[in-house]
Formats: C-alpha cells, sequence, structure tokens
C-alpha cells in the first residue's frame, strides 16, 4: 500500500538534497563566515542570554551557558525550520502550477535545512561542554535519539501549517506570535522547578518541546538514562504528529493548486 | 512493438474551478463570509466528462478555441493537477512541455541551474552528470556556464530550459505549443530536436492554436469547446469541422 509513495520519495530524493544546496548556496553567498554562521549564531545568542539571565538563576542552575545552549539549539531548530516552512508551499507556486512535484518535498526541504544547520551548530555545543568540563559519558553518545524524534516531530508539524497556509494566509502572521509565546512555554532559560505546583507548570509540561529539551539535557548535561515514560512521550508525540500532518497534508493538497 | 499499448488513459474527467471574483485567503475574509453564508460559489465546469485513450505512437492533437480546457486537460494528464471526477493514468515516462524552465532560481549559476531543474523533473544525480554537457552544448552556454542566471538573457535562459527539458527521450510527450525559443539558428534546432522526440513510436499530445501544425504532426485529434468533447477522430476530419464549425 505503501509502495508507490516509497517509490515517489526515492526518486525525488536528489531534488530534496538540491533544494537544501541551493537553500545553503543562497543563504551564505558572498557572506565572509558561511556556514560559520551557523555555529557563531547560536555561541553569540547564547552569550548575550547568559549575560542578561545568569544573575537571574545563577544559584539555581549549574552550568548555566550548557543549559541555557541546549535548550536554544533545539528551540531555535523547531523555530527557524517551522517559521520557513510554514510558507514553503505557497513560495513554490510557480512550480506547482507548471510541473507534477510531490508536494510534501516543500515543507520537507524546510525542516531538513533547519536540521542541517542544527547539527552544524552541535559543533558550538561541544566547544562550550569542553570549555566548561562537561562530563562526558556513554550516555552522552544517545544525543540523536532526541534530535530523531524531535526532527520528527517538526516534520509532521510543518506538514500541517504549510498546508494550511495555503488556505489561510494570516497563518503567517499569527505564527510569530505563535513562536514567541511557544518559547515562553519552553524551558529554555529558567529551571523548570521554579513552575512547580501553579497552572504555568502544567502548560509548561503540556508542550511537547519541554520534553525534547529535557530528554536531550538529561543526556547531554546530566548523563542520566532517560525513563521509559520520557522515551514514550517523545517518540509518540513525534509519531502522532506525522501521522497527523502526512494525513492532513495529503487531503488538502489535491486543492493546493486552485488556491495558490 | 506492439500499438495497442495504452498509455494514456483519461476517464470521464472533470474539472471544476470556483468562479469567485476575489479569493477568500484570509482568516477575517472567511469568518465573515461562513457567517453571512457566502462561501459558496459559482462553480465552472472547465472540463466536462472527458475521456480519451492515448495508444503508444499515436500522435493526438487537441484543438479548440481560447478558454476550452485544453491547457487544463494537459495539465490534467501532465498530474499538475487532479480532476474534480473521473480519472486519468499514464503508463510510461513522461515528459511535459507544458512551461521550460520551471524552478530555475536566478541566483543560482547555470550550471546550479540545469541540476535542479533536472532533479525538479525526477532525475538523479548521476544521470544529470551524463548528460550535462550534452545540454551545455546543446544550449551553446558553455562560457556562461558560471554566471548567475540573472545575468542571462531571456533567450539564453529560454535555450537553457528547452535544452535540459528536452535531454531525455520520453515516452509520452506532452507539447503545449510549439516552443521556438531564440534566434532563427537555434529555432532550427529546437524543431529538429522535437521531432527526434517524437521519433520512433513516442506518444505525442501536442495542442497548438496551428490548425497547420496539428495537421502536420498528428494522425488523430480530439476537439474541445467550452470543456465538452465535440469529436474525436481522424485529425483531417476533425480539423475541417472544427474550422468550419467554429468560427
Amino acid at each position: 500500500m505503501l509502495r508507490p509513495y516509497l517509490e515517489t520519495f526515492h526518486r525525488y530524493r536528489y531534488l530534496l538534497i538540491c533544494l537544501v544546496d541551493r537553500d545553503y548556496k543562497v543563504k551564505y553567498r558572498r557572506s565572509v563566515f558561511g556556514i560559520l554562521w551557523s555555529m557563531l549564531n547560536p555561541i553569540m545568542m547564547m552569550i548575550i542570554l547568559n549575560a542578561v539571565f545568569s544573575r537571574v538563576f545563577r544559584a539555581d542552575i549549574e552550568n548555566f551557558p550548557v543549559y541555557l545552549l541546549t535548550g536554544q539549539l533545539v528551540f531555535s531548530f523547531f523555530n527557524e525550520a517551522t517559521s520557513s516552512a510554514i510558507f514553503s508551499v505557497v513560495e513554490a507556486s510557480a512550480l506547482i502550477k507548471k510541473i507534477y512535484v510531490p508536494k510534501y518535498v516543500f515543507p520537507l526541504e524546510r525542516v531538513l535545512f533547519g536540521f542541517v544547520n542544527m547539527i552544524f551548530s552541535l559543533v558550538a555545543l561541544v566547544l562550550l561542554m569542553i570549555i566548561q568540563k562537561v562530563k562526558v559519558t556513554a550516555v552522552t553518545l544517545l544525543f540523536p535519539l532526541p534530535l530523531i524524534a524531535l526532527f520528527l516531530f517538526t516534520c509532521g508539524w510543518s506538514f500541517l501549517i504549510s498546508a494550511l497556509c495555503v488556505y489561510f494566509r494570516d497563518l503567517k502572521h499569527l505564527y510569530s506570535v505563535l513562536m514567541t509565546a511557544w518559547m515562553y512555554i519552553t524551558p529554555i532559560m529558567y529551571p523548570i522547578e521554579y513552575l512547580s505546583g501553579s497552572w504555568v507548570y502544567k502548560i509548561v509540561m503540556l508542550n511537547p518541546l519541554t520534553w525534547y529539551v529535557q530528554y536531550f539535557r538529561q543526556v547531554v548535561m546530566y548523563n542520566t538514562l532517560p525513563t521509559l515514560e520520557m522515551n514514550l512521550v517523545c517518540f509518540g508525540e513525534a509519531i502522532v504528529m506525522m501521522l497527523i500532518g502526512l494525513l492532513s497534508f495529503r487531503k488538502l493538497q489535491d486543492k493546493f493548486i486552485l488556491h495558490i | 512493438m506492439d500499438n495497442n499499448d495504452l498509455m494514456v488513459s483519461v476517464k470521464n474527467v472533470s474539472m471544476e474551478f470556483n468562479m469567485s471574483t476575489e479569493k477568500v485567503d484570509s482568516l477575517k475574509e472567511y469568518t465573515m463570509r461562513l457567517l453571512k453564508g457566502q462561501l459558496f460559489f459559482e462553480s465552472f465546469w472547465a472540463l466536462k466528462d472527458i475521456s480519451v485513450d492515448v495508444h503508444r505512437g499515436e500522435t493526438l492533437g487537441i484543438v479548440g478555441n481560447n478558454g476550452s480546457g485544453k491547457s487544463t486537460l494537459l495539465k490534467i494528464i501532465a498530474g499538475v493537477m487532479k480532476p474534480t471526477k473521473g480519472s486519468s493514468e499514464i503508463y510510461g515516462t513522461l515528459s511535459p512541455m507544458i512551461e521550460l524552465g520551471a524552478g530555475f532560481d536566478p541566483d543560482l549559476t547555470g550550471r546550479e541551474n540545469i541540476f535542479l531543474n533536472g532533479a525538479i523533473l525526477g532525475h538523479s544525480k548521476a544521470f544529470m552528470d551524463s548528460v550535462y554537457d550534452e545540454i551545455v552544448d546543446f544550449a551553446e552556454l558553455r562560457p556562461f556556464i558560471d554566471t548567475p542566471l540573472k545575468n542571462y538573457s531571456s533567450g539564453m535562459q529560454a535555450r537553457l530550459a528547452f535544452a535540459t527539458s528536452t535531454v531525455v527521450k520520453p515516452e509520452i510527450l506532452i507539447v503545449d505549443e510549439v516552443l521556438g525559443v531564440g534566434d532563427f539558428h537555434f529555432q532550427e534546432k529546437c524543431e529538429e530536436r522535437i521531432k527526434e522526440l517524437m521519433e520512433d513510436n513516442t506518444t505525442v499530445i501536442f495542442v497548438s492554436h496551428s490548425i497547420q501544425q496539428v495537421q502536420r504532426i498528428c494522425k488523430r485529434a480530439i476537439w474541445i469547446n467550452k470543456g465538452i468533447m465535440m469529436m474525436d477522430g481522424p485529425v483531417e476530419e476533425v480539423c475541417e469541422t472544427y474550422l468550419r464549425e467554429s468560427t
């Protein structure tokens, strides 16, 4: 049943690579540091946030710079990938009107681009961890797991919003507001324990990104094995989101051409 | 070769468009219209119950006035649009020459655009590597191949697009108007290339406003008027009837 879909995907995988490649060329053309920016950017953001917030939370979080950077890497991947994916189908309208291409390629490509970017940013994290003398054990090597789950979750979400955005362009404007709100309910710069007992805590725990951030920190910073519950939540949410995204995208895509 | 292989099968295809004068694409407008109950548009049927089968080696011409639904039918066959009703299937590799140079990026160089365009057409990296030189030579653009596309003249862009789109010999070729691009010398090369593509039992679906061209190239033709199939038969008969009755 899935076979034709996989065949199409296989046939157009080179298109995905080409589009990611194009995004890189266009983004970094004529910039001196080029791809180094993928590492410099998060470091610089981290330094600023650290300068601002370290006095507030210093006593409560050990190794605050690493705490910040891990949270920030996860969130900014999600933010950048989805903010660019949301308009991806609409932006590809010239192409979609002219020729058959599987349409999910466009949001998927944006997420891939963001993911590759994040992988480069990991170099920044590694450097910081060396400077801060974070202990590295076998558990640290589990770090791809939360990132893979996050990648799937982000893909699913991007399929959903990019399809909806074809019908309601307003989403684009609403989205940056939503992202700001989403950032505040994700424990990037505050310790989640601060909130325990209040109603905000419940919201923060309902936020899927909280789980990915926590999972990532647990293996990278604290060297603790993630619990079964954490694995189930992270991968469960990723799979459910992926299904919702794919199914709604498939349902909506046939009418895209009439609206773009 | 078996001439009875079915290559394209269009069954009872109807295509509906919404005739709303302005598009509702903002949430506010959508809610307003929903509340007022104006969300239902006048519908317009661009194609009504069209069925046509094309077999291997056939050359089918589609004639009809402007706005009769020819291009819509081509887009449905090429898979760009899904019909509202009915189904359209193709059996074989298809090369749509409906719009050339889809997906060219002005910021990339000629070389990068060749690969990007090839990928959009569904080719692999290895394949594009193998035909790259042929494309560049055909387009006669080797000195400029590492220049960004935005610095090309429109004729140069068209040449690059034509060369990239026609490098594969497809089993089904869809041509919307004959694409004479560039100067006289290059136009001749284009026609030559299209003729080559049409050899060897290629199935061709051809749309043109020029009746002479249709008569020259096709053996069979269909006439579509206002989305309705008026006639299907040998090209001479169809074209004659079309010319007589549509004026």
